[in-house]
């Protein structure tokens, strides 16, 4: 375990900031094409956190064009450039995978305004 | 030629340079002792003998541990012989470590799978099992039918049937080194390995 933690450990991102399930950010994906490599920025709500450590990930749905899309990242893959809270999120879940079936108004979520 | 015993610690991830990744296990490889050079004048045959997992010496037994004090090299839990043409310039004594592989590298690693104890015919081969409708009723993981009737009047040998399942010596090839932490005695494969955490494993480096 001790060992395997060694291997993990250089991996791990510190500048990760802080955001949970209900929350919106913007991701900043590495995107590469052929020898270029430029920025996409995926903006949703985080439905899901999970995992820890390195195996750490989160999902997080948009809606684009009316089809609603949900992608998930490697908390700690050099493909997430960046993640960038926007709003902090009232929700009463850790997962919210109820959002999948709503839509329009009925999708929305509070703004948390006391921290 | 390189070789070694080590250890299975566990499997994890982990992220390649572009990006990519690459579902990984994380190997002790020795560090091993050579306690013994068999050539062909004495033995017959060209093999080198390691020995791996310090141990205390109150859990060997004598004959062991008299084998261990000839070639002067710490009491170890495991001895393995590896055949090879060219002896090289291996010396008794000698300690093989991680730094013996590099990344890049392909080995063919083998252990002992994961023991499942007596498995039905589905957890063991796969096969699918007979309808759940259709008026099915009293049969439900069975194997179906095992042979014909007065001719050939026996079953088949090999007729896949529920038995043991696991604890046996399986041989992976084509695994390729990941990294290498030279000063942990650590190596990170691609893939998978056989056997569960803790296990033995045999590396060798792939022919060609």
């Amino acid at each position: 375990m001790q060992q395997l933690h060694l291997v993990t450990s250089e991996q791990l991102k510190t500048d990760i900031p802080e955001f949970k399930a209900g929350d919106t950010v913007k991701v900043h994906v590495r995107v590469i094409e052929g020898e270029k490599e430029r920025i996409q920025i995926f903006q949703g709500i985080v439905i899901e956190r999970s995992g820890e450590g390195v195996n750490a990930s989160f999902k997080v749905r948009k809606v684009s064009a009316g089809i609603g899309v949900e992608r998930v990242f490697p908390l700690h893959s050099p493909r997430v450039a960046k993640i960038e809270p926007i709003r902090i999120g009232k929700v009463r879940r850790a997962k919210l995978f109820y959002l999948s079936k709503l839509s329009g108004k009925a999708a929305r979520i509070k703004e948390k305004t006391t921290r | 030629m390189s070789f070694a015993l080590g250890k299975k610690l566990g499997m994890t991830r982990f992220f390649d340079e572009s990006g990519n990744h690459v579902p990984v296990t994380l190997v002790e490889v020795g560090p091993c002792w050579i306690t013994q050079i068999k050539t062909v004048p004495n033995d017959g045959y060209n093999a080198i003998q390691i020995g791996y997992q310090k141990t205390k010496e109150k859990s060997l037994n004598k004959p062991r541990l008299g084998h261990l004090k000839k070639s002067g090299t710490e009491p170890v839990r495991h001895l393995k012989e590896f055949r090879i043409d060219d002896l090289g310039d291996h010396k008794q004594g000698d300690v093989l470590g991680a730094d013996r592989f590099e990344a890049g590298q392909s080995l063919t690693i083998t252990g002992y799978s994961k023991g499942r104890g007596f498995a039905g015919v589905f957890k063991r081969y796969g096969f699918h099992g007979p309808n759940a409708s259709h008026g099915s009723h009293e049969v439900k993981r069975h194997g179906g039918a095992i042979g014909a009737h007065t001719d050939p009047g026996k079953v088949w040998k090999g007729q896949k049937m529920a038995g043991h399942m696991g604890n046996a010596r399986v041989t992976v090839k084509n695994l390729s080194v990941m990294k290498v932490i030279p000063e942990h005695n650590l190596v990170l494969i691609k893939g998978a390995v056989p056997g569960a955490r803790n296990s033995l494993l045999e590396i060798v480096l792939s022919q060609r």
